[in-house]
């Protein structure tokens, strides 16, 4: 027996993110707008009740599916800000990361020889973890044309009717799009038509900017078929805590507990108190958080703009996605770093459609910003 | 949020904004921005624009002191009286009135200690209506007007993240 990789793994290619982020570490000069996670600090609160916990010796196991009193302050968040109501007791998991829940939900649900359709581009880790699971990734590319909202016509066109589950993320990383609760009808009704599953990603719900962030699971017919996923890294800047949530009918959190209880037992204790102390009192840092995103959204897309490089509207998450002034954008990604010192992640990474884009980040200071848009200027004359 | 407080947070937090970069941030064309500055200044809403200047990194060094003073009222003299003729004094940077032990907390500026002190017991305490004056140097500044003095290069994300 050698150390040889299982097929599943020899069979997804390591992240091409992480090539730029080998890149990017050569360099101490950076202007990264290539990061993927909030540059403010927790609120205060979060962190103290985090502490506390800390002190009072609060490092034991909790029940398997997350202390019931987030649960149910989860059940009362979601149900506030979005109209999804879910019983915390049966319909709720808290999982180290909306990731794990991510995966949880490919490795409960799916067997070899089923098929995912993944709307795309994406966060880089859903084909992965559908191969993982043993599963076949069909690509469903959304175009800039459309806003990269996911449209009946882009799933009919993929063969999506033949698929076993539908994987979306709005607001979406990388490039900003959401959805409104109109946009979304047809997408359920074909889910429903083709009795797909529904693993809607809604990590960046509490950034959207344009309009009430719409959850699919709130359509009719959907709640019975949506596992949605959410979790504290991007509103409550808690990435390294490692804390999200599965919300999902009875059935569904049972199945993903199953694994969850022998695989992680229970998500991190320290993390879950200050996941209460966020839902309970953090409301206020949370839309000053976003309000400040918003204005260097704004900011981003103005200057994209004027340098006449077409940007379409990117209205959630923090992430635009201009097209690249270059054909490839590894190329240009690559050669803005070593010219310019500044860094963007090339929209291929993200899956089919991405080509053509850069990802760049906003959740960096205005300061940087600037300066790395002055850059970029600059860098394409 | 209205336009008015938006510009008004984005000046306090950076009075140097263009109003280029105000309106980019939010949403505004250049004209409806420079309205509203206009507007916010003849309204004496915004009363100046000022450098947060971290005097530790100057050399010499500004020596900078606040001051408690207590003061006894008569018929004839209120606190308005009082503040107006401390308020004159160009060392005075930051007069208040204020709740609690003392009266008016005033922020005192000048060259060197022996300067600042010199002003207290020459200009300050002799006026009539002042009974007490408490001098605390500042020796270390931290945060001045919302704006910390850490070195703001403490970001250890990773370069790239998903």
């Amino acid at each position: 027996m050698t150390f040889e990789a299982s097929e599943r793994v020899a069979g997804v290619p390591p992240s091409g993110i992480r090539r730029f982020f080998e890149i990017a570490e050569e360099y101490d000069d950076i202007i990264s707008l290539g990061v993927g996670e909030p540059d403010f600090a927790p609120p205060w609160a979060a962190r103290d009740a985090a502490i506390a916990s800390l002190e009072r010796g609060q490092t034991s196991y909790t029940a398997n599916r997350g202390m019931a009193e987030l649960r149910e302050r989860i059940a009362s968040f979601a149900d506030r800000r979005y109209g999804l109501r879910y019983d915390p007791d049966e319909e709720i998991l808290v999982t180290s990361g909306a990731s794990e829940a991510v995966d949880l939900a490919f490795r409960a649900f799916l067997d070899p020889g089923d098929t995912v359709a993944v709307a795309q581009p994406c966060y880089i880790s859903y084909a992965p973890g559908v191969q993982f699971a043993g599963a076949d990734v069909l690509d469903v590319p959304t175009r800039a044309a459309d806003e990269f909202k996911l449209t009946r016509e882009a799933l009919e066109s993929s063969g999506a009717a033949d698929a076993d589950v539908l994987v979306m993320c709005y607001p979406n990383n990388p490039t900003g799009a959401t959805m409104t609760r109109e946009e979304l009808k047809p997408v359920a009704e074909f889910a429903r038509e083709h009795d797909l599953l529904v693993f809607s990603d809604e990590i960046y719900s509490e950034l959207s900017y344009e309009h009430d962030h719409a959850s699919i699971a709130t359509l009719p017919g959907m709640r019975e078929r949506t596992v949605v996923f959410n979790g504290f890294s991007k509103a409550y800047a808690m990435t390294g805590l490692r804390l999200g949530y599965a919300l999902a009918p009875p059935e569904a959190i049972e199945t993903m507990n199953r694994i969850h209880q022998y695989t992680m037992l229970s998500a991190p204790t320290t993390a879950q108190h200050a996941a209460v102390e966020a839902l309970e009192s953090c409301d206020d840092e949370v839309r000053e958080m976003r309000d400040q995103y918003d204005r260097r959204r704004n900011f981003v897309l103005s200057r994209f703009e004027e340098m006449g490089i077409d940007c379409f509207p990117a209205a959630g998450a923090f992430y635009a996605f201009p097209e690249c002034p270059w054909d490839d954008s590894d190329e240009f990604a690559e050669a803005l770093i070593e010219d310019q010192r500044v860094a963007v992640v090339p929209g291929n990474v993200f899956g089919a459609g991405g080509e053509g884009h850069l990802r760049v980040s906003y959740a960096t200071s205005l300061g940087d910003l600037k300066e790395a848009m002055d850059r970029i200027e600059s860098f394409i004359g | 949020m209205s336009d008015r407080e938006e510009i008004l947070a984005l000046l306090r937090e950076n009075a140097r904004y263009s109003t280029e970069d105000l309106a980019r941030q939010t949403g505004l064309d250049a004209e409806a921005v420079e309205a509203v500055v206009e507007d916010l200044e003849s309204e004496g809403v915004i009363k100046g624009y000022q450098a947060v200047v971290n005097w530790e990194k100057v050399e010499p060094e500004r020596v900078r002191a606040a001051v408690e003073l207590n003061v006894t009222l008569d018929r004839e003299t209120g606190y308005d009286d009082i503040a107006e003729r401390l308020a004159k004094f160009p060392e005075v940077q930051g007069l208040r009135l204020v709740s609690g032990d003392y009266d008016f907390a005033m922020e005192v500026e000048g060259d060197s200690m022996s300067q600042v002190s010199r002003f207290i017991s020459e200009k300050v305490a002799p006026v009539p209506e002042i009974t007490q004056t408490v001098t605390h140097y500042i020796m270390e500044s931290y945060k001045e007007r919302g704006v910390e003095f850490g070195d703001g290069h403490d970001d250890d994300r990773l370069s790239i993240s998903p």
